[in-house]
């Protein structure tokens, strides 16, 4: 589909060989589709750099490597999506090398990596924003809530970069010598991190869901002999679930397309691996590395802008899939089911 | 004390301190003695001192804004949620002054019960409103709660009404019905007051009916004090009445004695709907 037209194999590419000798043999527009030129190209060249480029067809031949995978269009989604045994490799594995002389393009190490730091960062961020949420509405004085409340909404303002170098610097030093893993970058210190970022867009849509949960049911538990803390928990927690879930599906959302952070204290390692000390490598953070670095149009290119496709498809089937059990929670509050 | 009120009749008033309370041989279960509340430096009460007797029905009238909510919500300590409350005075339930240091004002509120002006069910199940306030009692009998429950619907005259529907949300009942699940919230932790403020000010005529019939079956049980705009409410219900105006208590009495031959001019003005 996206990069269906695309044929990254090597073999496939230098089947056909012209040589310079032939230059004047060969109809023009044959020779400009085989040197892969646009019309204008073709035409400001003369006939000495169209005869270099024939040479260096040849040289690139000469170098392809003897390997049977040259043969392969890496961009089916068989190798995207499967496992492939490439030469060399021992047993079938996921591979993301897009830049190697046979360019792997296998997307499950950057589906993975992506997932292990939003988890971390969910994990991390959601109940603590949650709690602060509940905090801040329910049982702080209002002059502490005065301060608090914009206090946390402005972490929202640190620049991700900033976060991304304090996770690097400070944070990745500090979780290595308290536990002791090998790799110092990794899914843990990045969705830390990257937990500080959801904080603030968790915090600021659950309290606001929380403070807008009728003051008279609170006055109704502590008329029943309930405490701020029983009524804050148990009856205003749960009538303002379809607004605090609506705050975890956004730092879903934010976690999952936050670029910098990953990008700085993951190591970008595109490794299949669920252990969460391990380097690893979000799609976020591969398009960011990579994107700059490809021919426009090429089959690495067109990849990256799948992966950014795909991130748009999880977000959206994750706000869809949100967005449905919002509206089943609260019709259950409002007693229409 | 309250400064001397112009009066047509020519009738001595009680003067001092608790006025004499009509108990038709209750004993005073609430004592309010020389009570003032300030919200910051506006007072909203003025040196109020008097007597609500067990198991009667107390009404509280008076134009808005005389204090007769803000006295209710002192009984069960609600003012303590509001800012820069000051109280002056001593409030006594069985004897005991609920605003000592060492008084836990969760036991308090488990012991009296309020029922709010706007019906206010939590947003859960019919069953799980009442069962909430049980489990904050501390009961987990799964059994036990079931025939609570029953029982207070039951006393709230709702149980025919909601038997087949009791997993249903409370928020799909009409507005009467929420009043009195409410109610039956209120009693099924078995409190020794009922404080009720305004219970059918948002309700129709008939749901108004039902909710004062219930009153009067409840005050078999509880000691009840209600809040009311609605004097001919007042009359119907209760066994005393007690007129406020602009943060004082103007006249205690026997109901029938209020309405049909007060004390007061104040008082006589008011009922008969001449000012307020």
């Amino acid at each position: 589909m996206l990069v269906g037209a695309t044929n990254s194999s090597l073999a496939q590419e230098y089947r056909e060989i012209i040589p310079p000798e032939d230059f004047a043999r060969v109809p023009p527009d044959r020779l400009r589709q085989y040197l892969g030129l646009t019309r204008q190209q073709f035409e400001q060249m003369d006939e000495e750099t169209l005869k270099d480029l024939m040479s260096l067809r040849i040289e690139a031949k000469a170098q392809m490597p003897d390997d049977p995978d040259a043969e392969l269009n890496t961009t089916e989604w068989r190798y995207l999506l499967g496992p492939h045994q490439w030469t060399g490799y021992d047993r079938p594995a996921y591979i993301w090398q897009p830049v190697s002389q046979i360019h792997k393009y296998n997307l499950l190490p950057l589906f993975i990596g992506s997932l292990k730091t939003t988890f971390v960062a969910l994990l991390f961020a959601v109940p603590l924003a949650i709690a602060a949420a509940l905090y801040v509405s329910q049982l702080a004085h209002p002059r502490a809530r005065e301060w608090l409340k914009p206090g946390i909404e402005l972490l929202s303002g640190i620049p991700s970069v900033v976060l991304g170098f304090f996770a690097l610097i400070v944070m990745a030093s500090f979780f290595q010598a308290l536990f002791g893993y090998p790799s110092r970058l990794n899914a843990f210190v990045a969705g830390l991190a990257l937990g500080l970022a959801v904080i603030p867009v968790v915090f600021s849509i659950a309290e606001d869901a929380l403070t807008s949960v009728p003051r008279s049911y609170t006055e109704a538990a502590l008329a029943l002999g309930s405490t701020r803390w029983q009524a804050a928990w148990q009856i205003v927690l749960p009538a303002a679930l379809p607004g605090v879930f609506a705050a975890t599906v956004l730092g879903f959302g934010r976690a999952i397309g936050e670029t910098m952070i990953v990008l700085m204290a993951s190591g970008n390692a595109s490794i299949v691996s669920w252990n969460l000390f391990d380097s690893t490598r979000t799609l976020t953070a591969t398009i960011a590395a990579e994107l700059a670095e490809t021919v426009v149009g090429g089959h690495h290119y067109r990849v990256l802008f799948l992966l950014g496709a795909l991130l748009f498809a999880v977000t959206f089937v994750a706000n869809l899939v949100g967005d449905l059990v919002i509206h089943r929670l609260k019709g259950r509050l409002e007693g229409r089911r | 004390m309250t400064a001397p009120l112009p009066s047509l009749r020519a009738r001595v008033t009680p003067p001092d301190a608790v006025s004499p309370a009509p108990t038709h041989g209750h004993p005073p279960l609430i004592e309010v003695d020389r009570l003032s509340l300030y919200y910051g430096a506006a007072r909203a009460l003025h040196d109020i001192s008097f007597a609500v007797p067990e198991r009667l029905v107390t009404a509280f009238i008076g134009p808005s804004g005389c204090g007769k909510s803000t006295l209710l919500r002192c009984f069960n300590r609600m003012n303590d949620l509001i800012d820069n409350v000051r109280l002056e005075g001593t409030v006594r339930i069985g004897g005991e002054d609920i605003y000592a240091r060492d008084i836990d004002v969760i036991e308090l509120r488990k012991r009296v019960g309020m029922v709010f002006q706007r019906s206010n069910p939590f947003p859960k199940t019919i069953f799980d409103n009442i069962a909430y306030a049980l489990r904050l009692q501390g009961l987990r009998r799964k059994s036990e709660i079931a025939d609570i429950v029953e029982q207070s619907l039951h006393q709230a005259a709702l149980w025919e009404e909601v038997k087949d529907r009791l997993h249903a949300s409370a928020l799909g009942l009409s507005g009467g019905q929420q009043q009195r699940l409410c109610i039956a919230r209120a009693i099924a932790i078995k409190p020794d007051i009922l404080l009720m403020d305004e219970p059918a000010s948002a309700l129709d005529p008939l749901a108004t009916a039902k909710i004062e019939d219930l009153i009067l079956d409840l005050k078999q049980q509880f000691t009840i004090v209600i809040v009311t705009h609605n004097m001919q409410q007042a009359a119907r219900i209760s066994d005393a009445t007690a007129f406020f105006y602009l943060g004082e208590l103007i006249e205690h009495d026997a109901t029938s004695k209020i309405f049909t031959n007060p004390a007061r001019k104040q008082t006589e003005d008011y009922v008969t709907g001449r000012f307020g």
